[in-house]
């Protein structure tokens, strides 16, 4: 596998790359890295900088360290696995794909995500996150399993407000701190852990060669709109 | 829904054919088993669809004789807005621009010169005269290789044959329908359609030299292929109608490939977030930039759209500054699919102070080479065209005239998505009623009008080229405005 270090190479030496796999190694708060990338595997050694894979479009991006700020922006379709934290405003209005976070993420995580038919975007962070997460989403999976954090709070404030589609998925008994009226929380039955979380957690399992077994320990929580609370009833039309 | 103010009235030509009631789409004009027509008056948007397809011209529309007991401070409107509030404890939602007279239009106060004598003016029949127009950074200096030839140093940039392009409207507030008008409308012409913030339907991909796609904060529509698919991605901060606040999609509106190109449920009301969750700051606006930039390989330009409020000029700098080639400003009276009606109406500033204010500013900061400007909110015609111009824009776009080329009649009823056009609707039987074809005849015929319009305008005054025409003041002179409006837009009084 080839190694280029981006110091000396640039963004514009990775994009050149194409399809193949390679290692980029001194990353040093570099942005845009894997931006819009269709196809190919990057693995990234050192520390990315902002909007990591934004747009990203089918490829592979695998990361060892953090990633910092908008990462995942507007992904849509592809892997993005973070072996360490994640900043704030991860996949902010994911199309599609996988977006994997081994560690904790920062604010707004999942912002607007979304989903049509067959197609969803699913995003798993195997720590905690921060306030305002899958705040307006439209569709896809978020999944949150506070892998370290047991019995204490997985998300922050004001998490899921102004979603109406979609599902946040928390690995934790405890209610979302402050959650919305507009919003209802649910407990996952066994069957839909099986069908659902039970493929994704395995896969996520595996791509950072964890435990899948300890990630799907205990029970889950839902987290979705509540269907009779719709936005149109905010508004009286003239 | 709030009791109207129009009465349908009918005359003795009428011939029973009932072309009203199959025409109306607001269930305001019934035909009625054995009865003939029943008018149902409170249901009736004066969107004027049954007068102009009544065969023998029978049947008008009139303002309700009856008219709540006349007030200096609560008007009928504001009681019948309390009254709908108190019954539902909604917040009021309208469509299109700001209606009202309050504020003034300062296009109507501004006057154009010509010449006359001491320059002669000329005459386009006769003589050229150039309306192209560049839009994009300018380089900063000329470059010359090592053997004394030009270096291209141009950033992209586009290139329109006349100042007027059309104002982002996105597919789900309008028909796919008139967003093919519009594409073929904007090819024909050789300048520019906005897709809006709703994606682009794959089978306008052909139009991809004349289409802008927008980013907007609910990023619907928006991947790889949708940047690509462009020759100008602009990212949408705010629009003039609802400065400050999100986009409103109605779920009845939300339907089929609406659904399917927005990636968002059908049936239920879709919102954009009132910021992009990733920009926070002019820095993280500069990061959004280079990162489409960095997607589409530094081939386009990319646009960035704010609606035009109190501190627009040290706003238009930082955008200036993040790396954005043109900057689209939309002012107080730009039209929408769906606001909050308070903030429609009382929010924003009108887009003549607001273009001459950023012209000026930019200018002072020696960086108004750096971007294009394109002014829009309320352009009505080419004079306010020519207008705007003179204050300091690039180009204008134009929304609601579009439309109106299209047959709406501005019944501000666009977020019911009842349209009796066939514009700002989804449902199949209506927005079949618009034909894209003839559509894009139309648009093209106005704003070919428009172009020779602005060409006698400018002859008259002696300039032959938009370039010319850009930010030269001394071409207006105000009328009715007081020393601090004539200041902002920078212009004389008449007879000065």
């Amino acid at each position: 596998m080839e190694a280029l270090d981006i110091r000396e190479c640039g963004l514009e030496g990775i994009r050149k790359h194409g399809d193949g796999e390679i290692t980029v190694t001194g990353c040093l708060g570099e942005r845009y890295i894997g931006c819009g990338m269709k196809e190919g595997v990057l693995r990234i050694k050192g520390t990315p900088g902002n909007a990591l894979a934004s747009y990203l479009d089918g490829g592979t991006v695998l990361v060892d360290g953090n990633a910092q700020d908008a990462a995942a922006d507007t992904m849509n379709a592809g892997l993005l696995a973070v072996n360490g934290s994640a900043g704030d405003a991860l996949a902010y209005g994911m199309r599609g794909g996988r977006a994997y976070v081994l560690g904790d993420a920062g604010y707004r995580a999942g912002v607007h995500m979304k989903a049509y038919g067959e197609r969803k975007s699913i995003l798993v962070i195997g720590g905690r996150t921060g306030s305002f997460l899958g705040e307006y989403l439209a569709g896809g999976i978020i999944i949150v399993l506070g892998l370290g954090y047991e019995g204490k709070d997985i998300t922050g404030y004001f998490c899921g407000n102004g979603m109406y589609a979609g599902t946040i998925y928390l690995r934790t008994g405890k209610v979302p701190l402050n959650l919305s009226d507009k919003l209802v929380k649910r407990n996952v039955e066994e069957e839909e852990k099986e069908d659902i979380l039970r493929p994704i957690i395995t896969d996520f399992a595996s791509v950072f060669s964890i435990s899948a077994r300890r990630c799907l320990e205990g029970g889950f929580i839902a987290i979705e709109a509540d269907g009779s609370k719709s936005y149109s009833q905010l508004y009286a039309a003239v | 829904m709030m009791r109207r103010r129009y009465r349908i009235m009918k005359d003795e030509s009428c011939i029973s054919c009932l072309r009203c009631a199959r025409e109306c789409s607001f269930g305001a004009i019934e035909a009625a088993d054995g009865k003939g027509l029943v008018f149902h008056h409170q249901e009736c948007t004066d969107c004027q669809r049954c007068v102009s397809f009544c065969p023998v011209g029978a049947i008008y529309i009139t303002e309700d004789g009856n008219r709540f007991r006349r007030n200096a401070v609560f008007g009928e409107d504001d009681i019948q807005q309390i009254h709908l509030q108190a019954e539902t404890g909604g917040v009021l939602l309208s469509s299109m621009g700001a209606p009202g007279s309050s504020v003034p239009i300062y296009f109507d106060r501004i006057l154009l010169n010509a010449s006359q004598v001491t320059n002669p003016s000329i005459d386009p029949l006769r003589e050229p005269m150039e309306t192209s127009v560049f839009l994009g950074q300018r380089p900063e200096r000329i470059l010359r290789g090592s053997e004394g030839r030009l270096v291209d140093n141009l950033p992209p940039h586009l290139e329109l044959s006349t100042p007027i392009m059309f104002s982002a409207m996105s597919y789900g507030a309008i028909s796919l329908n008139v967003h093919k008008a519009l594409a073929a409308a904007a090819e024909e012409l050789g300048t520019y359609w906005n897709t809006g913030e709703g994606g682009l339907h794959e089978s306008l991909y052909p139009y991809k030299g004349n289409t802008i796609v927008q980013v907007a904060s609910g990023r619907f529509g928006v991947h790889g292929t949708y940047l690509n698919t462009a020759a100008a991605i602009e990212v949408k901060i705010g629009q003039g109608a609802k400065p400050g606040i999100g986009g409103h999609l109605t779920g009845a509106k939300i339907i089929g490939d609406v659904s399917k190109t927005r990636m968002v449920p059908e049936g239920l009301d879709a919102i954009s977030p009132a910021p992009h969750h990733d920009i926070y700051s002019i820095e993280d606006l500069a990061q959004l930039v280079m990162s489409i930039k960095e997607a589409t390989d530094y081939s386009k330009p990319v646009m960035v759209k704010a609606a035009a409020v109190h501190n627009i000029a040290p706003i238009a700098s930082g955008i200036a500054r993040s790396g954005a080639d043109i900057i689209s400003i939309d002012g107080y009276r730009g039209g929408t699919g769906a606001a909050p009606l308070r903030i429609r109406d009382n929010v924003g500033i009108p887009i003549e102070l607001a273009i001459a204010s950023v012209d000026q500013r930019l200018r002072e900061e020696r960086i108004r080479d750096r971007v294009s400007i394109i002014a829009s909110g309320g352009i009505r015609n080419s004079a306010d065209a020519v207008k705007a111009i003179a204050l300091g824009a690039d180009a204008v776009s134009i929304g609601t005239a579009a439309l109106c080329a299209l047959g709406c009649h501005i019944c501000a009823s666009c977020h019911t998505g009842r349209c009796a056009w066939g514009i700002a609707t989804q449902d199949p039987d209506l927005t079949r009623r618009l034909d894209p074809g003839k559509g894009a005849a139309r648009l093209v015929n106005l704003v070919n009008a428009w172009t020779r319009e602005i060409k006698e305008i400018m002859g008259g005054m002696g300039i032959n080229s938009i370039e010319a025409l850009r930010g030269n003041r001394m071409a207006l002179r105000g009328v009715g405005l007081n020393e601090k409006e004539l200041g902002i837009l920078g212009i004389g009084y008449a007879g000065e």
